[in-house]
């Protein structure tokens, strides 16, 4: 339902812009920082866990097609390429998910002034847990 | 002295965007507004820029330094190095006048829903048709250039008409706190945010709209709870 109120001012050239022109406001890195950096992050990651939830569904169903096609799956899992693949997966879900206490925050009025040190925080908490994370699996070898 | 190379966005609607670079001398202790002042003095009369107050109260003179959205009054000359080339381009999300002038309208009319200016009858002098705002906002654009949502949703309010509707429900003086509300919780309202915090690091006024839109959503929220327990008229 649109709740648009109809005396709301319009910005006329934004709304005559073509729908490529307006999606490139939000791809404009120009004199950006933090802020934008974390907003850009999150959806990235957002949109990879997205593909990773049906890629996930994917494997799963190897089970279904016999012991030796789930065996073959886990002999490639150990591989290095795939242990990289699990840094990538770990850093984004623990990202989108600290980050996301960081927006809540910050979407309620509450520490916006600290808003680049949030980012960090959560960007480099992120990195570390990863680095356990990576450790931990290399040690189940 | 320092001697800097200004690479100023030339051009308008109709006439392609080019860069042209001027080079100019100026006291280490003025503003990047010194430095235009004088290219447009003494070697480019046709230059296309606002100003008035060099102190920061008028919000005129905003522009993108190196793409980053500031006031040329309070871009000091002594930030950048002797003989640095120094980038700047007109606010984005409004509509190019020409070189560095946009047309900040959709900032205006937003400001003339939300009933905005803010005026303090008990210090208005006798026959003066206008009062002074005591906000802290300057309106000069920079947070709703520096958003991507204004730049992306044309009926977005834009952090500081959510800043002023804010400020006016804190101190409402006779508002019609129905249709601020109104316009806060539209769906192009405080909702719309999506805490890029842009604004936050552009605004050369300590103006804070993030926290504002932040502030909004709880008030929001909490008349809405209000309201569905019958503690107020709808």
């Amino acid at each position: 339902m649109d709740r648009t109120l109809s005396s709301l001012p319009v910005s006329e050239h934004v709304a005559r812009a073509s729908w490529w022109r307006r999606a490139a406001a939000w791809v404009d890195l120009h004199g950006r920082r933090e802020g934008w950096l974390a907003f850009i992050l999150m959806r990235v990651t957002g949109i990879g866990l997205v593909f990773y939830l049906f890629l996930h569904l994917t494997v799963l169903s190897t089970l279904a097609r016999g012991r030796q096609a789930w065996d073959a799956f886990i002999a490639l899992a150990r591989s290095p390429l795939f242990v990289a693949f699990d840094a990538v997966l770990i850093f984004g879900m623990l990202y989108h998910g600290l980050n996301g206490l960081r927006v809540i925050l910050l979407g309620l009025g509450v520490g916006s002034r600290r808003q680049a040190v949030l980012f960090w925080g959560a960007f480099v908490l992120s990195i570390v847990l990863t680095a356990v994370a990576v450790r931990m699996i290399l040690m189940m070898g | 002295m320092r001697t800097l190379n200004l690479r100023i966005v030339r051009g308008g609607p109709g006439r392609p965007a080019t860069y042209q670079t001027y080079q100019v001398s100026v006291d280490e202790h003025l503003n990047i507004l010194d430095a235009v002042q004088k290219v447009w003095a003494t070697q480019d009369p046709t230059l296309l820029f606002r100003h008035a107050c060099h102190h920061a109260s008028c919000g005129l003179c905003g522009v993108r330094v190196n793409g980053r959205e500031r006031l040329m009054c309070l871009t000091p000359i002594a930030e950048f190095p002797e003989g640095a080339t120094v980038t700047l381009e007109p606010l984005r999300n409004f509509p190019w006048v020409g070189d560095l002038v946009v047309d900040v309208k959709p900032l205006m009319d937003r400001m003339a829903a939300i009933q905005a200016p803010y005026v303090r009858k008990d210090e208005l002098t006798a026959g003066s048709e206008e009062g002074t705002r005591f906000e802290d906002c300057i309106e000069c654009g920079l947070c709703m250039s520096a958003c991507p949502v204004v730049g992306s949703d044309s009926a977005y309010l834009g952090p500081s008409p959510l800043a002023m509707i804010k400020r006016l429900l804190e101190e409402p003086r006779g508002r019609d706190i129905q249709s601020l509300c109104a316009l806060a919780g539209d769906a192009h309202g405080a909702w719309r945010c999506h805490s890029v915090m842009e604004c936050v690091e552009v605004c050369p006024s300590n103006v804070d709209p993030s926290q504002a839109i932040g502030w909004l959503r709880r008030y929001l929220i909490l008349r809405g709870r209000r309201q569905l327990a019958g503690a107020e008229r709808r």
